[in-house]
């Protein structure tokens, strides 16, 4: 008998996959990009697991923005990987340190 | 009932495989596809959850448009000198621990004893439309919020393309200019010679 919990562990073990791909990742920003996808996913799976329990349409609503951003946030992000790309011929996340923090 | 319950196990294992590869395979294009394949599975368990609308939105606008994206900086990107020198970092079972550490915390909250009281799926009735009901609330509660999203793509758009450079320094083009203001005298030039001997 599958209920709302499973859903909601299934969406907790993809938020802590792609935090995982986050922390240790250090390989290239593609990948950082992509874990950001993993962790929205995630929250996705949240939303729509409780709209559909709690039989509240709203959920899925917030679900279709966080689509919209995700997608405006992924285009965005691969412009400025691109002009980084440009200027510095490599994109590992170690090579980020132009502010010296 | 146990149908349902086979199909939620093999789609969550397809996409929690799937979110492991997304972090653990080292080539780029490969993490880019499982992403694509853990977006699919993910759809597969909202229509579970009926919720069509959705699912049908992530196989066409993030399997269809954002991972061809993806796809396409990837390989305009040359990667493999990064492939090949960099790897995880020393701190990975640092990190592996405290992500178990979170991850076991969570799965102790939500397990199923604490959700017996709202945990119960609903099955709507067999005219139930999703994209209607979703429409009715989006365009009159949420019209607003639907205006400045679309606002907000508008504004992904600009930001896109402003930054992408006007002039590639690398790329051969024409300088009209040039070419008009040219003399004569810059381009050829005339030798007297002596004419030679016939031997």
């Amino acid at each position: 008998m599958i209920n709302l919990s499973h859903f909601l562990i299934l969406g907790a073990i993809l938020f802590c996959l792609g935090l995982t791909g986050f922390v240790v990742n250090r390989k290239n920003l593609i990948n950082l990009l992509m874990c950001v996808e993993l962790l929205l996913l995630a929250v996705n799976f949240n939303l729509i697991a409780f709209s559909n329990s709690l039989n509240d349409i709203s959920g899925q609503v917030f679900v279709f923005f966080i689509l919209t951003v995700a997608a405006a946030e992924a285009a965005i992000g691969l412009a400025i990987l691109m002009v980084f790309y440009r200027h510095k011929h490599t994109i590992a996340v170690a090579e980020l340190d132009e502010l010296k923090g | 009932m146990l149908l349902e319950t086979i199909f939620f196990y093999l789609f969550a294992a397809g996409v929690v495989l799937s979110a492991v590869g997304v972090v653990f395979l080292r080539n780029p294009v490969h993490s880019a596809l499982s992403l694509v394949l853990a977006f699919v599975f993910s759809a597969c368990l909202w229509l579970m959850l009926q919720a069509e609308f959705l699912a049908l939105i992530l196989i066409l606008v993030y399997v269809g448009a954002v991972m061809t994206l993806f796809l396409f900086v990837v390989m305009t990107i040359n990667l493999d000198a990064d492939i090949k020198k960099q790897t995880f970092v020393h701190y990975l079972p640092f990190g592996l621990l405290l992500m178990a550490l979170l991850a076991a915390l969570l799965l102790f909250v939500l397990k199923p004893a604490h959700f017996l009281s709202i945990g119960q799926p609903i099955i709507q009735d067999q005219d139930y439309s999703n994209v209607q009901v979703l429409g009715k609330v989006l365009y009159t509660h949420y019209v607003y919020p639907f205006e400045l999203a679309a606002v907000l793509l508008l504004v992904a758009i600009v930001a896109a393309i402003s930054l992408n450079p006007r002039q590639p320094s690398n790329k051969k083009t024409q300088n009209t200019e040039k070419q008009l203001y040219i003399k004569r005298a810059d381009r050829v030039r005339l030798l007297s010679m002596p004419t030679e001997k016939k031997p």
